[in-house]
Order: structure tokens, then C-alpha cells, then sequence
């Protein structure tokens, strides 16, 4: 399934003394099966822009396109558009509010009409997808879970709706580093064996870029540039503009080129960083 | 800055409820003036627990905690600790009271019946410090999430405290909100003196502190320099933390035989060593 934004601005407040142009003209194609994170500094337009995505918020100006469809249009069912597409806002946990995880996870299922045999089949699946255990969490209250426990019963609960394609926005603020590397790696998974597409906010170019296979640069309400986290890292300018940090394993990179080291300029990963060094070194290392 | 410590912990406790597994096991440590002591540890460790029986919103089951030599459990001392160790919270939108930003920096102040002109002279200061006093009459929701930490840094300040205790102050911040907040305590601390402890989950900013502390399960598991906490790859894993991504790719390296010296934190050491090591 694509999405496609064609010449989208939105103004929040408009016509009042407060208007605020959120998004500026933004041309935008997501393709089926791409893992692209969307990255820039608070109020860029990021999280205004996400909820574009699945006809929350409408365009002031322009269109966007599901597989070619304008959501926006006169006869368009939303709910439908809002299953293929799934939302996960920031700080989800804190819309948790069903007695059990199962209830809880089941409200979008339920809403959609399905049968109770469905419904929990898919519960099941959700939080299989989400690491949790159905013997053991689903007559819980999802109240007595940790944080990054309620997060997962959260995403569950858009999952359980079985959207092929997954928006989340910054799916790891705030969590400890086991309960981040949990959620990237369910998110991970779900792209790899599940197939979705997964377009996802995030602050962290360090986790940007071990997941995604394009990023998207933000700035004052336009998309300023687009690529492969490589080719974006490269461009140290734009980097600074935004606002967002190098990753620490770029930055050496930099640091020891300027020192007249022949390491290869557009590493990025930590790994990459290892093996370049290990490479040298091996080979007698020379300035 | 004296020796004696402005924080005892001597042998505390603590369980939620009669019956159930204590969150915090028999646990010693001091923090001495003008220290910054960064906290780690996973969710459900026991930190944030910790930060809240430091300034007497929880009493200890077991064991007892001076600040500033006044007992936590003394109920006489209460209001007295809580303005000697003032606290930030994670969540900025939980923090702020008031509609105007000068009025939520004054709340506490009202609160203890501090003079008009006092007052003011204050708050003045406080939103200098936090170089926020442009924003004195902004409406808060009409600030940044840094900035909304830097009124309740501001808030704490005014009440002239001798401790920061910030309980994942920066979690919901952007990268350059966090580095404006830790910044503001980095400078408070440096040039006031102030004792900091920051409880994080952010292996960077605990790389800035004088001292480390690692709670795991009720207990600290480790302490130290952030030099010799972060040389411990391997156990921080254990306690499912992380370690800066350069104290990371000093081990990986080495363990691959590159003979790395340990304690590198910065891209800067990991330059200078590297080039040590290949520039001959």
C-alpha cells in the first residue's frame, strides 16, 4: 500500500490570530514495504504530519493518497482508512483504559464488526506480536504493568486492527534502554516478517540508523532532504540546521579523517566504525 | 564544599506493601556537597523510589536518611528537607501549576510565606539562571518542553535549595531540550556549588557526572567514576543498560585484539587513542 502527499500545507488556527503553518507544501511518496523514519526538531511539523496519514487531521491545501485514493474525499469511509493505516501516538499507554489487556487490545477489533471467534484470535496474535504472553497477561489489569509493559499492550491495541501500514510516533521516549530495544525489535520484526510498512518518529539518529531504509528530514514545516540514512548523514549542514544529533560512530569518522586517517568517510554504524579500524590495523596502519 | 556528607542513606528499606518484595534492600550510600551523582538502572529498579525517600515523600520501612543531618522520618523536618532538596520530575506538563510562568515560579515561594520584595528578588534570579526571563509572562503551554523543565528547575531554584534530585528529568525531552536542561544543572552545579543527583536512563549525560551509581533490583550494583562504571561492558549488559556507544566500540575493538586502553568515553579519547595506536 502507498501514501502519497501531494502539495500538503496545514494550518492550525486558521483565520485566527494564533494561525500557525504546521506543513508547508509537502510532496511525500511511502512506498509498500519501506521502513522510513521521520526525523526533526520539536515543531517541525513532524507529529502534524503523521496524523495526516490516516485522515485525522485534513489538509488545509492538497491531497493525500492511499493507493491512489484521495482519503479526503466526499465518499471516503475514514474507519476503513484508519484500519489499513494504524496510529500509535506518543506516550500511548496513557489511552489505556479497559479493566484487562484483553478488553483492551479487542476495543478496535470490536469496533470494526468482527466476530468474537476473530476478535480473539487477534488479540492473540497481537500480543504475540508484542512479546506478551496471553496465559499470562490478558485478564490483567493493564494498569499493574510497567511502563514499557503498557506500551506494548498500546501497540497491541493498534495492532490488533492489522493496518499494513504502521505509523508510530517516537515508539521508545522515555523507556530504559531494555524496554527500547524490545519495542525496535518488535517493530523490526513486524517489517521483516510481518510485512508492514512502518513509517517512525524518531529523536534518535543512533536508532534510526540501525532500522530504517530512508529517512526523512524535517524543517520549519517542509521536508528539507530525503535518502538513505547514509546519504543524509553525510550531509553534516543539513544535520546542524535540523537540529539533529550525528550519530556518535559518524562523528569519529569525521574526527579521524581530519587526523589524515584513509577511513572511508560515509560509515555510520558502529560495526562499520569497528571494521574499519580492525582494518587498518591489520594492514599496519598508516597516516 | 566540607566532607560531610549532605546526604546519608545508612541501611534503608523499602516495600509498598506489607508482604510483598521490597524495591529497595538495605541500601547505604552518601553523596557529599557539590557533588553530581548520576543514578542508573532499568525500570522497576528501585531509582525512582530511592529519589522520592530522599526528600521524604516516602519513609523508609528499614533503616533511616539524613539530609542535610535532618532525619527524613522527623515530621518536624519535613517541610525544612524539601526545601533544602528540592525535585524535578519527568513529566513537564505534571509540573507546572500556573498560568503565567513568573506565578508558577512563585507557587513554592508563596507557599512558605516569603516577603513581597524577597519574593521577587527571587524569582528574578531563578529565571535568570535558567535564562528564561523573557519568557517571565509567557503562558507555560505556550513553551517548549525544555523550557516548560527549565520554569520547574526555575520553581525548585527559588526555593534556595542545597540539593537537586531530578527523577528523568530529560526523558521526554528532544536532544537539544535535554542538553539545554542538563546544562542548566551542569552550571548550577559548577558555579553554585549545588549538589546534583540526576537519575537517567541516557548513558551520555551519567558520563558527565563526577560519580555513577548502578541500582539493580533494590541494591547498588555498581559505583563509581563514569571511567570505571562504563568499563564494565559486560555487567552493565547483565543489568540491561547500555554504555556510551565510544566505551562500546573501545571493548569490541579490543576484545578483536586492537589494544585500546580502557576508560574511553568520547569520540574525543577514541580519536586520540586510536590515532595512538595507527599514526606511527
Amino acid at each position: 500500500m502507498s501514501i502519497e502527499l501531494r502539495h500538503v500545507s496545514y494550518v492550525y488556527s486558521e483565520g485566527s490570530a494564533f494561525a500557525h503553518k504546521a506543513l508547508d507544501d509537502i510532496n511525500l511518496t511511502i512506498e509498500d514495504g519501506e521502513y522510513v523514519a521521520l526525523c526533526g526538531h520539536t515543531g517541525c511539523g513532524k507529529s502534524t504530519l503523521v496524523q495526516h496519514l490516516n485522515g485525522l487531521l485534513a489538509p488545509s491545501e492538497g491531497q493525500v493518497l492511499i493507493d491512489g485514493e484521495d482519503i479526503n474525499g466526499d465518499h471516503v469511509d475514514k474507519r476503513r482508512i484508519r484500519q489499513k493505516v494504524g496510529l500509535v501516538f506518543q506516550y500511548p499507554e496513557y489511552q489505556l483504559f479497559e479493566e484487562t489487556v484483553a478488553k483492551d487490545i479487542a476495543f478496535g477489533p470490536k469496533n470494526m464488526g468482527l466476530s468474537e471467534k476473530e476478535i480473539e484470535e487477534r488479540v492473540r496474535r497481537a500480543m504475540d506480536h508484542v512479546h506478551l504472553s496471553f496465559e499470562k497477561y490478558a485478564h490483567v489489569s493493564p494498569f499493574d504493568l510497567s511502563g514499557g509493559q503498557m506500551r506494548r499492550v498500546a501497540i497491541a491495541g493498534v495492532l490488533a486492527m492489522e493496518p499494513s501500514v504502521l505509523v508510530l510516533d517516537e515508539p521508545t521516549a522515555g523507556l530504559d534502554p531494555r524496554g527500547r530495544d524490545r519495542i525496535l525489535g518488535m517493530i523490526r520484526d513486524l517489517h521483516r516478517e510481518g510485512h508492514a510498512t512502518i513509517i517512525m518518529v524518531s529523536h534518535s539518529m543512533d536508532d534510526v540508523a540501525s532500522l530504517a531504509s530512508r529517512m526523512v528530514v524535517m524543517m520549519d514545516g517542509k521536508v528539507a532532504k530525503t535518502g538513505t540514512c547514509r546519504e543524509v548523514f553525510m550531509d553534516r549542514t543539513l544535520m546542524d540546521q535540523a537540529g539533529l544529533g550525528v550519530p556518535a560512530a559518524a562523528r569519529l569518522c569525521t574526527r579521524l579523517r581530519e587526523k589524515g586517517l584513509p577511513i572511508p568517510e560515509d560509515l555510520y554504524t558502529t560495526q562499520e566504525v569497528h571494521d574499519a579500524i580492525l582494518k587498518l590495523w591489520k594492514e599496519g596502519g598508516k597516516c | 564544599m566540607t566532607d560531610n556528607p549532605c546526604v546519608q542513606v545508612s541501611h534503608v528499606s523499602y516495600t509498598y506493601e506489607e508482604g510483598t518484595q521490597p524495591v529497595l534492600k538495605d541500601m547505604s550510600l552518601t553523596v557529599k556537597p557539590g557533588e553530581f551523582l548520576a543514578i542508573l538502572g532499568h525500570n522497576g529498579s528501585g531509582k525512582s523510589t530511592l529519589a522520592k525517600l530522599l526528600n521524604g515523600l516516602y519513609l523508609p520501612t528499614g533503616g533511616n536518611i539524613l539530609i542535610c543531618g535532618m532525619d527524613t522520618q522527623n515530621d518536624d523536618d519535613t517541610w525544612n528537607i524539601r526545601q533544602k532538596a528540592g525535585m524535578i520530575f519527568q513529566n513537564p506538563d505534571n509540573q507546572i501549576v500556573a498560568t503565567v510562568v513568573r506565578e508558577d515560579v512563585a507557587f513554592g515561594l508563596e507557599n512558605m510565606g516569603v516577603p513581597h520584595d524577597e519574593m521577587v528578588e527571587r524569582i528574578d534570579n531563578a529565571l535568570k539562571v535558567v535564562r528564561m526571563t523573557e519568557r517571565a509572562q509567557s503562558e507555560p503551554h505556550m513553551l517548549s518542553g525544555g523550557q516548560k523543565q527549565r520554569v520547574a528547575i526555575a520553581g525548585v531554584l527559588a526555593m534556595q535549595p542545597e540539593i537537586m534530585i531530578a527523577d528523568e528529568s530529560t526523558a521526554m525531552l528532544d536532544p537539544s531540550g535535554r542538553e539545554e536542561v542538563l546544562e542548566v544543572m551542569h552550571r548550577l552545579n559548577r558555579e553554585k556549588g549545588m549538589t546534583v543527583i540526576w537519575i537517567t536512563h541516557y548513558m551520555e549525560e551519567a558520563a558527565q557526572a563526577d560519580r555513577i551509581l548502578v541500582v539493580s533490583d533494590g541494591e547498588i550494583a555498581l559505583s563509581g567514576t563514569p571511567r570505571e562504571v562504563f568499563s564494565q561492558v559486560d555487567r552493565m549488559r547483565e543489568l540491561h543498560l547500555d554504555v556510551p556507544h565510544m566505551a562500546s566500540l573501545a571493548d569490541s575493538l579490543r576484545k578483536d585484539g586492537f589494544p585500546l586502553p580502557s576508560g574511553i568515553l568520547t569520540v574525543d579519547e577514541m580519536t586520540e587513542e586510536v590515532c595512538k595506536l595507527l599514526c606511527r
